[in-house]
């Protein structure tokens, strides 16, 4: 190779470098602002601020959606396997909000623990089924194993 | 190795004549492979168990989002080349590809906030994959305006090449953007390793629908560059020939 074509090479390559370096440094410092939601882990670890506004997600735990029957309160837990948190919020919930899905609410964490949602979003996972193959999968669920309940929610 | 390509690519000329033969039967092929994967997609492809129709805007959203980040690493390594070997027709091509990259990343993020209304239930949200797809586009727009504001030429092509290559380092923080950070947008159905995330009847659509953005862009981009070409060159004397004998 040129001389000339080879110290522009190295040159180019060595900015890019550094830059990558600079740039992945300030990512990983700023990793907790980029995270668009705490996992429950992370609130009950104490790393999610009181009082100020933040975002919270995570699976919502089965059974834990209680509906108050006059008003659009509604109140359920959402879980990472590990920890689970108290959400409250009143409002009309995203079409795909069910038991076990994955969902990001934004608000605060009140003192007594409780979250208190203004906005809840839904998540949805990178997976896509035709209904028919939902239904035959828990069906073959079911006849294998029938105490244990569907893993897929409808 | 055999560098003979290498250097005729390099050759206004040669790439004129070459891509006069392929623009059209590539562009053609790109446009039926489109409208086969998106129709089949849009009107006979499965439901979703979960999303139902909702869903079937994966077939625009997804073609459109991997040829942004497709285009944007062929301007970076244009870049390179031009930055290395100044050669000719790495500008040329710089010049050409960003208007259509800059379009795919709008259909990107346009088709995303559709989608993210009745499934996730916002518009938009600040998370690492949408912001840094916005970026990707804001790094489009920034080379088109550099290109369009600097009137000394050989400033242009140095100028938009070093952005180019500067915002390749984008690339992987989208693509990584869901694995690193906690995001909105969920994880890539698809990957080169893993069987995807969805049964056959959904993905094949899918995949002739990316084949035909890949083919309808690089037809595309070849007349950008032929015009571009003709432009650049239209001192020399195969340019002059060439109009004095057919005209453009």
């Amino acid at each position: 190779m040129h001389a000339i074509r080879k110290k522009r090479l190295i040159t180019l390559a060595v900015i890019l470098f550094i830059l990558s370096a600079a740039l992945g440094l300030v990512l990983y410092a700023l990793q907790q602002n980029i995270n668009l939601f705490y996992s429950p882990t992370q609130i009950a670890l104490g790393e999610a601020p009181e009082n100020t506004t933040i975002r919270a997600g995570g699976m919502v735990v089965k059974g834990s959606v209680k509906r108050d029957a006059n008003t659009l309160a509604v109140t359920f837990a959402v879980t990472d396997f590990k920890h689970s948190v108290q959400i409250q919020y009143q409002g009309i919930l995203p079409d795909l909000f069910r038991e076990g899905q994955g969902i990001v609410a934004q608000g605060k964490m009140l003192s007594n623990g409780v979250f208190s949602a203004s906005q809840v979003l839904a998540k949805h996972d990178e997976k896509y089924m035709p209904p028919e193959v939902t239904e035959a999968l828990e069906k073959a669920q079911q006849q294998t194993n029938p105490t244990s309940s569907s893993t897929l929610e409808r | 190795m055999n560098w003979i390509w290498f250097h005729k690519l390099g050759s206004p000329k040669w790439f004129y004549q070459w891509s006069s033969k392929w623009a059209l039967p590539v562009f053609s092929m790109g446009l039926l492979a489109m409208l086969v994967g998106v129709g089949w997609g849009l009107g006979f492809a499965p439901t979703d168990y979960q999303q139902g129709d909702t869903y079937r805007i994966i077939y625009l959203h997804v073609p459109a989002a991997v040829l942004a980040e497709s285009c944007y690493l062929s301007l970076g390594v244009a870049g390179f080349v031009y930055l290395v070997w100044q050669m000719k027709m790495a500008p040329i091509f710089i010049k050409s590809m960003a208007p259509i990259g800059a379009a795919m990343a709008a259909i990107a993020l346009l088709s995303g906030a559709i989608w993210g209304k009745p499934t996730w239930g916002t518009w938009w949200v600040w998370d690492a994959r949408l912001t840094s797809v916005l970026v990707l586009f804001l790094l489009y727009m920034g080379i088109i305006a550099l290109q369009n504001t600097l009137e000394d030429a050989a400033l242009a092509n140095q100028a938009t090449a070093i952005v180019s290559v500067l915002g390749l380092i984008n690339l992987p923080i989208i693509k990584y953007s869901v694995n690193w950070w906690n995001t909105l947008h969920q994880p890539a159905s698809f990957s080169l390793t893993e069987k995807p995330a969805m049964p056959m009847e959904m993905w094949l659509p899918l995949l002739i629908a990316v084949i035909g953005f890949y083919c309808l862009v690089v037809g595309l981009v070849m007349w950008r560059m032929q015009s571009e070409i003709l432009l650049r060159e239209r001192r020399t004397q195969w340019v002059k020939e060439k109009v004095m004998n057919h005209g453009v």
